[in-house]
């Protein structure tokens, strides 16, 4: 759900506009390093990917759905820099072309379902590699933590902006129980679909998960012994 | 999909608002949006000031307002957030229709309601009068950096068919007897998902050769 205009007040919105400004900058310079010259045809090939993705809709029950905000997904399949530069790029799209979220909320946007989502996210995948065993299996579970955790995490910056900027007379309390509480089950339900979603990716092309590359370098080339010559 | 070029929310039309520079019309939207969020809640005249002139250029561009007015359920989730506020702010309470609510709720649920049709009104007349690539190009001349104008091209260009392929694969799904209802299918939708993005990505590699192929050095050339 995005964040419209009027939400925050002005500065503050001026104020995140300049951090996500600033972040978007870190990650292109960072994305190049992830994927060089390729960077422009693939980060917009896999931006459009997380467009379709919010697209498709899990059903929960008794006729309610949901779907995936994706940022953690993003940050284990092409890597951390290149997954916030497609988040950003999605959001700048929905924004200018779909009217959806505000112009002066692209910032809070950017900051709290890009930046935050894939840093936590990516912070908790890259944790629990260095704890879990380093087999492919691992892969999808840590990506279904880290989406777990970068949901709520977002809820809270939420509500941090709002102590800052908000413009309605709420208590924090409240407003921090309500939309954590809520996000907790919506990262459930995004912790399940990547998990599901990693995992039929490793499957298949384990080579293409950003976040599955240290698991695959280890493995060794065994030379077999050449077949017994016959007879 | 149905038409070569434009998307979902564009209208073609040849008004002084659809020739206008993309990049003059994204620096006024934006400009125009920040006024509107910072003008304090209770200067009610301003809001009527704002409206009008949104709605001045909507008359301007000849969009029909019905086309626009079709297209704001973006804002229905939001409506709702200001339709609670005042039952759970803070503050004096006050009595509307014989129900007790908070006056400062009040007052914040009209701001956030009429900041946020404004913002989304405006954002769908920019969307309605101008085409991706003119968008593209005002974004290059605002200074965006060249590759992030670059990834929303490309992203722009393949947005339809990326979606057009999910939901081939939903017409897929269907007509072999699938049909998602609860939470224990979805293993398939992921699995669809999953797939989607090697096909996206695999799309991704070829259109980079494809583009070596063609002498692309890292720049786009000018169109």
């Amino acid at each position: 759900m995005h964040v419209p205009d009027g939400f925050l007040d002005a500065p503050t919105s001026v104020a995140t506009g300049v951090v996500a400004a600033a972040a978007v900058g870190v990650a292109l310079r960072g994305a190049r390093r992830e994927l060089d010259d390729r960077t422009a045809p693939l980060a917009g090939l896999v931006a459009a990917f997380v467009f379709a993705t919010q697209m498709l809709n899990f059903p929960v029950a008794s006729g309610t759905s949901g779907h995936l905000l994706g940022g953690a997904l993003a940050a284990v399949l092409v890597g951390p820099f290149t997954g916030l530069l497609c988040m950003a790029t999605v959001f700048l799209v929905q924004c200018l072309l779909f009217a959806d979220g505000g112009i002066t909320a692209l910032g809070t946007n950017i900051d709290l379902m890009g930046v935050l989502t894939v840093a936590v996210g990516w912070s908790v995948f890259k944790a629990l590699q260095l704890v879990l065993p380093k087999r492919l299996s691992m892969v999808a579970p840590a990506a279904g933590v880290a989406a777990l955790v970068s949901v709520p995490a977002a809820a809270l910056g939420f509500v941090g902006l709002y102590a800052v900027g908000g413009t309605a007379d709420l208590s924090l309390d409240h407003l921090a129980t309500a939309m954590v509480g809520v996000h907790l089950l919506i990262g459930i339900g995004e912790a399940a679909i990547t998990t599901l979603a990693v995992g039929s990716i490793v499957a298949v092309r384990p080579d293409l998960v950003h976040g599955a590359r240290r698991v695959l370098e280890t493995r060794e080339l065994v030379v077999r012994a050449p077949a017994q010559a016959q007879a | 999909m149905g038409s070569p070029h434009g998307h979902k929310l564009h209208f073609h039309g040849h008004s002084p608002i659809h020739r206008a520079p993309a990049h003059l019309k994204i620096l006024a939207l934006l400009a125009f949006v920040l006024v509107v969020v910072a003008t304090p809640k209770h200067w009610f005249a301003a809001y009527a000031v704002h409206l009008a002139v949104v709605v001045a250029v909507v008359a301007i561009s000849r969009v029909p307002p019905t086309y626009l007015l079709k297209r704001m359920v973006v804002e229905v989730p939001f409506v709702v957030f200001a339709v609670l506020l005042p039952f759970v702010a803070h503050g004096p309470q006050t009595e509307v229709l014989g129900v007790s609510v908070s006056e400062s709720g009040l007052l914040s649920a009209w701001a956030l309601l009429a900041k946020g049709t404004l913002g989304v009104l405006a954002s769908l007349t920019l969307a309605a009068t101008t085409e991706p690539q003119q968008l593209l190009l005002g974004l290059e001349r605002l200074r965006l950096p060249n590759l992030l104008v670059q990834i929303m091209g490309f992203m722009v260009r393949y947005l339809d068919v990326v979606t057009t392929e999910m939901h081939r694969m939903r017409i897929a799904r269907e007509s072999r007897g699938f049909t998602a209802r609860n939470p224990r299918h979805w293993p398939v939708l992921a699995k669809s998902a999953g797939a989607l993005f090697i096909r996206s990505y695999e799309r991704g590699e070829r259109v980079h050769l494809a583009m070596l192929s063609r002498g692309y050095t890292g720049r786009m050339p000018r169109s």
